[in-house]
């Protein structure tokens, strides 16, 4: 009888728990509508909307690689899986053409789409709900008046249970702080600009911020570095360890021409964003260092770099593929742009942007021309490619060593396909 | 002594180990086919193939090259023999001061010996790493379809295996 009872009890407990988190999951479709026609949005506001569209970067997820723009189709890859971006043209059937206004600011505040489903949060939705009402209505109109492309994104590869949206609702309810920005009145004007795009649009902290084992960014290590596609995003505060410490005006520089010369060349997943920001006033590039510049505290000394011991293998490989460039007085006299002593990857708690770097070669930020540097992909075993980063950590860095470099090149190697026709070979070092 | 294995054949080299194969290949094998353009692995006029690969090879030590099968555009054909891509660059006539050319038949060599009928944008792709400023781009896209054809016809498989004269 008793068992029955505690029995029934539980049974009734998870039916209502269950009912509970049904009613919190569920969200309502709202009603479909007819796509607008251009002359429904003024042209002042399509103009913001563009300007805000590049900030936000929008085109690079939501864009396959040669793709229609905003498309859909993009692989954005995970630690849970592979998160294909949508279509955001406003086709009535594959894109957004027959959501409102409403369900446009919805999707960006709270991370539901016009029938209700919830949505990855690889669709940064914790920054845009930061968004102003006014922003949102701009982004729809200059969405909205895109050519419509017909084009359906493929499947989410996500393992099971992740393709339950559903759960997201549970993800939302621990990590989502919904609502927009608030200006902090004890700061300037420029300074609120900057933290409200930086904070929102430009979801800044989507790479830049660690994330938890759920995928959401711990809030309380705001911009202590975190990662995107394989690559290490550095950390935008404190604990930064670039030898010369960022400024605003070298924030900047970087930002708005992708290099600062005493410190970094933008590459990999941070090359699209400055080819974005290329359209962006600099008045608005300027607010947003001057944010993250004020985040990125005191100045402190490098610890010196460390002696490279002699009959170093890496340093002859070094003295015939990086010196040419990377030393001063070169047969060229060329000046490679950024100083390895200066610098940022080289300092950082991580190896896999040095890594990426010789592996793949750098672009230039418009990844318009030949390559800057060259890859070595072809060139260097894997064990080269580790002693290499090895000894340009101790040669320009006096940060601890790193520690499996030899893993990290392997999962570079693989992940990247950086091997071409002899791949397995150079990979096994024979 | 580092052993060099070029176009098949080895060469015993006495040189520092941290110097660029270019000038390996040029100053001590007497091997000109690839050329000294920028010196930093932009420009793609040095190319060679590594394992099959393409590679700057004014940035590459020959350290790292025991033991790796180096091919360079006299390994392509001869004079004589030309080789399917040599023969389609000299009927395009995609050369106009010829500097990059060698560079350019390198990538070539290597996207059709990994991609048989390549499609125009992957050529295109393939040759990115090269530069030519005489402007022959176009012929230059020509030539390397041509060349895809005759390296799927029997006849230039045949003529570059054997030596057998194509005329």
């Amino acid at each position: 009888m008793r068992t029955t009872r505690i029995l029934g009890g539980l049974l009734l407990l998870a039916v209502v728990g269950a009912g509970g988190f049904a009613a919190l999951a569920w969200r309502s479709e709202l009603d479909p509508i007819k796509p607008p026609e251009r002359s429904a949005f003024p042209p002042e506001r399509i103009a913001q909307g563009a300007k805000l569209a590049s900030l936000g970067y929008c085109a690079q997820c939501h864009t396959a690689a040669g793709g229609k723009p905003f498309a859909g189709g993009y692989p954005l890859k995970t630690p849970f899986g592979t998160i294909y971006g949508t279509n955001i043209t406003p086709d009535p059937e594959t894109g957004i053409g027959t959501w409102s206004e409403e369900a446009f600011a919805r999707s960006m505040g709270e991370g539901v789409d016009r029938e209700g489903h919830h949505l990855y949060p690889g669709f940064p939705y914790d920054h845009f709900t930061r968004i102003s009402a006014d922003d949102n209505r701009a982004l729809y109109a200059y969405l909205m008046t895109r050519e419509p492309v017909r084009a359906e994104a493929p499947a989410n590869e996500l393992p099971w249970p992740l393709q339950f949206r559903p759960l997201l609702a549970g993800w939302k309810l621990l990590f989502l702080d919904q609502g927009a920005f608030k200006d902090d009145p004890a700061r300037s004007a420029e300074w609120n600009r900057g933290a409200y795009l930086a904070e929102g649009v430009a979801h800044c902290g989507a790479c830049h911020t660690p994330r938890n084992l759920l995928g959401a960014r711990e809030t309380d290590r705001k911009f202590a570095g975190g990662e995107s596609e394989g690559w290490h995003a550095p950390a935008l505060n404190e604990a930064s360890t670039a030898p010369v410490p960022w400024d605003q005006d070298s924030l900047y520089a970087y930002l708005r021409k992708g290099v600062s010369e005493d410190h970094a060349l933008a590459a990999g997943p941070m090359a699209p964003v400055i080819r974005n920001l290329s359209s962006v006033p600099d008045e608005d590039i300027r607010a947003m260092a001057t944010y993250i510049a004020d985040g990125m505290g005191e100045r402190r000394p490098a610890p010196p770099a460390g002696a490279v011991p002699a009959g170093n293998g890496a340093a002859t490989v070094y003295a015939g593929a990086c010196a040419t460039c990377h030393e001063p007085g070169g047969p060229l006299q060329f000046a490679a742009p950024v100083d390895l002593a200066k610098a940022t990857s080289i300092a950082q708690p991580d190896p896999r942007n040095v890594i990426q770097a010789i592996m793949g070669g750098v672009m230039t930020p418009d990844a318009a021309a030949a390559p800057l540097m060259p890859g070595f992909a072809h060139i260097l075993t894997d064990k080269q490619f580790a002693e290499l980063t090895a000894y340009l950590r101790t040669r320009f860095s006096g940060q601890p060593a790193w520690t499996d470099i030899e893993g990290h090149v392997a999962r570079i190697r693989s992940e990247t396909g950086s091997a071409g026709g002899s791949s397995t070979r150079i990979a096994k070092g024979e | 002594m580092i052993t060099l294995s070029v176009n098949g054949r080895d060469h015993q080299v006495d040189a520092d180990p941290a110097t660029p194969l270019l000038y390996v290949l040029r100053d001590d094998l007497e091997m000109n086919a690839a050329k000294f353009g920028c010196g930093l692995g932009q420009c793609g006029s040095c190319m060679v193939l590594v394992d099959g690969a393409p590679v700057v090879s004014c940035v590459t030590p020959i350290v790292v090259l025991e033991g790796r099968a180096i091919r360079t555009v006299e390994g392509l054909g001869t004079v004589d023999d030309p080789g399917p891509v040599q023969r389609a660059f000299m009927e395009e006539q995609a050369a106009q001061c010829g500097y990059c050319i060698p560079g350019f038949m390198i990538s070539a060599q290597a996207l059709l010996e990994r991609t048989p009928s390549p499609s125009d944008a992957e050529i295109r792709d393939a040759l990115k790493p090269n530069l030519c400023r005489c402007g022959t781009h176009m012929r230059i896209m020509k030539a390397v379809r041509r060349a895809a054809g005759f390296m799927q016809t029997a006849d230039a498989g045949a003529t570059t295996s054997n030596g057998e004269d194509r005329r």
